[in-house]
């Protein structure tokens, strides 16, 4: 689960990070009354889950109120990646002499917390680590002991030549582990980590994702779900525990299995059509997760046709059998449905479908092409 | 011969009295794998009642059921609070081989089990896994039996149900399997790409072997570059998500495209530029295979 900048920012702050203070706005007059409180040039920055904010002209500078009214009516409503900015971050501006990279992750290759770090911040760090991977610091750490001093210390050296940077830049890393450790992240990045004129090193934007999968750990965290920044019907999804990614075209697919999902998407395409969505109905036997699948994927106007793609193992064909039947009495379905229906329990399902009417195949191949030619023609 | 699992697996299984553990015991049983007992903390000295009559001692650790009764594979299906602890239990007792089918560990959790199954010299597959099945012989996890049949293929998948899709195609060509190999969807898995073509590299019987990947990583990027440089019998590829958008998440938690990073597009390129052929539908992958097979 990805949160938002300012949300970042208070874990850090929680966690000691020196942050400048900042409010959320969602309209012009909002920004405004946050600008005049803190006085001088402020930044206003769209809170939104997408990188490359600034390229996009999310983040502006405002010396007078004039500018932050201006700046806060062009990008509250702004579209940046597909997504509508609808909050603003307002924080005073820094006087930035230097600027780094800290960051920390789970890699994949290491399994286990990584850190990179790098004294040229405030640009793409992929870029940076294309242009001149020798700038870059990688230090994987044992999350048995945790980051110890040494390391902290060696991270920190690597960014600045001042002691006096390189104190504090030790201790924000090991603020930094902390936080990253306790809420259960899988990637916290500062950039830049700034050193003012005054000598003062601060963390000014953040970016930071937690492992859903440790949520539960973190009922609190879990309130930073932007719902408005994701479809309806995905928060619905995940409340039905069904994993949904809505899609452009006009095949509604409900698959058991992401790799099955996925690659029945891909077939649609093969065959010359283009998928509604990503669903994964899970591994479970549930007809009622079945019903809330096709009232989902339905729920989605540009749905011609209902394709369902299941490989019984886990899931039983007769369970999902029952879960089609129980939705089509249960919920007006128009867009017509082909089945493919094969694995654990097929003949006591089919035998299920085929009372109803319904028909299915054994061959996913059958059914995505035919699916793809109904949904061409209608 | 095989890989992970053979006549010689003497299995534990660890959450044994569960919904998902009872039901996969039986199963397990029923195609042969030798159970040899069940952990559940404070059920110990009771039996679990497998098929035809047969008994599983259940113990509440697992160094007792290691002592006991000399297992030396495990296959976790502990709710995903509590997974990593059951894995470095059973590296604590000297278990060589942990197979971990619960998802939804947490990604830290893993971290910590990593590292410590390393250091006790145990293999880890998964989380987030099907397991692992060699036809004829031994299946710890849920792969079912009836899609799988003895022969020359080697399959490894990131995948569950998209692995049985194209198992079942070699199976009803009359390609038969080696070992079928699901090494998870997760971030943070044990036995990757690699590790699993080396145990095949190692196992004479394997004479041609399918790769199933999807986007998210670099995984399948590593391993057609370690295919190449090390692999004498030929790899048959094949990647899901082509129509994946970047940036979100498709229900693996390590099927995600980052950037430019991961996509399916890529990873299809290098494997092809590494002397993978890569089939376009799963059902092509009975052709590809085929016709790399010797004889």
């Amino acid at each position: 689960m990805d949160i938002h900048e300012y949300q970042a920012k208070e874990i850090l702050r929680a966690n000691g990070i020196p942050v400048p203070p900042g409010e959320v706005a969602t309209t012009p007059d909002e920004a405004v009354a946050i600008a005049e409180r803190y006085g001088g040039t402020v930044v206003v920055k769209a809170q939104v889950h997408s990188g490359g904010r600034g390229k996009a002209g999310g983040v502006k500078l405002a010396a007078s109120t004039s500018e932050v009214r201006e700046h806060a009516e062009n990008i509250l409503g702004m579209k940046i990646s597909g997504l509508t900015v609808e909050k603003v971050l307002i924080t005073p501006a820094e006087d930035i002499d230097t600027e780094a990279y800290v960051g920390v992750l789970m890699d994949r290759k290491a399994q286990a917390p990584t850190f990179i770090v790098s004294a040229e911040g405030g640009v793409d760090i992929e870029e940076v680590a294309h242009s001149d991977p020798d700038a870059i610091r990688k230090l994987t750490i044992d999350p048995r002991y945790g980051l110890m001093r040494h390391q902290a210390y060696g991270l920190a050296n690597s960014l600045y030549q001042d002691a006096a940077l390189v104190k504090q830049a030790t201790k924000i890393i090991h603020q930094l582990y902390a936080a990253f450790a306790s809420s259960g992240a899988s990637m916290i990045e500062i950039n830049p980590l700034i050193s003012t004129d005054a000598g003062e090193v601060k963390a000014i934007d953040a970016k930071m994702s937690l492992d859903d999968s440790e949520l539960f750990r973190h009922p609190e965290l879990v309130e930073y779900r932007d719902l408005s920044a994701e479809p309806t019907a995905e928060t619905r999804a995940r409340e039905a525990d069904l994993s949904y990614v809505k899609l452009d075209g006009n095949v509604g697919c409900c698959v058991n299995g992401a790799g099955l999902a996925m690659a029945t998407m891909d077939l649609v395409k093969y065959y010359g059509g283009e998928p509604a969505n990503f669903l994964d109905i899970g591994g479970s036997s549930n007809p009622e997760k079945v019903v809330s699948a096709l009232e989902i994927i339905t729920s989605d106007p540009n749905v011609k046709v209902i394709l369902i793609n299941i490989f019984g193992g886990i899931t039983r064909c007769d369970d999902v059998a029952r879960g089609i039947i129980e939705a089509t009495t249960r919920i007006d379905i128009k867009p017509p449905i082909v089945i493919r229906l094969t694995g654990t329990n097929e003949e006591e399902g089919l035998e299920i479908l085929a009372k109803a009417g319904f028909s299915a195949s054994s061959s996913m191949d059958d059914v995505v092409e035919r699916g793809v030619e109904m949904a061409n023609a209608g | 011969m095989a890989i992970l699992v053979e006549e010689n697996t003497r299995l534990v299984v660890q959450g044994i009295t569960g919904r998902d553990g009872s039901f996969h015991t039986v199963q397990m049983m029923e195609y042969g794998t030798a159970v040899v007992a069940g952990v559940t903390p404070g059920k110990g000295g009771r039996t679990f009642a497998g098929p035809d009559g047969a008994g599983v001692p259940i113990f509440n650790t697992v160094d007792e059921a290691v002592a006991e009764t000399g297992a030396n594979t495990s296959v976790v299906y502990v709710p995903p609070a509590f997974a990593a602890g059951a894995i470095e239990e059973a590296a604590d007792a000297g278990v060589s081989f942990v197979v971990a089918i619960t998802e939804g560990v947490p990604v830290q959790d893993m971290a910590r089990a990593h590292a410590f199954a390393r250091d006790h010299g145990t293999r880890i597959l998964g989380p987030n896994c099907p397991g692992v099945i060699s036809p004829g012989k031994a299946k710890v996890g849920i792969i079912p039996g009836n899609i799988v049949t003895p022969g020359p293929v080697g399959v490894i998948s990131r995948s569950g149900t998209l692995t049985y899709e194209a198992v079942i195609h070699l199976t009803n060509a009359g390609v038969g399997q080696t070992t079928c190999v699901g090494i998870g969807g997760d971030t943070l898995i044990g036995t990757n790409f690699v590790d699993a073509l080396e145990a095949f590299a190692d196992d004479g019987d394997t004479e041609a072997i399918v790769m199933i990947g999807e986007i998210g990583g670099t995984d399948e990027q590593e391993a057609a570059q370690w295919v190449k440089e090390n692999l004498r019998v030929p790899v048959v590829g094949f990647i899901a998500g082509q129509t994946a958008p970047p940036g979100r998440r498709m229900g693996h938690a390590g099927a995600i495209i980052s950037g430019s990073s991961g996509t399916a597009e890529e990873k299809m390129k290098i494997l092809e530029e590494n002397g993978i052929s890569v089939a376009k539908r799963p059902v092509d992958i009975v052709r590809l295979i085929q016709g790399v097979l010797p004889g």
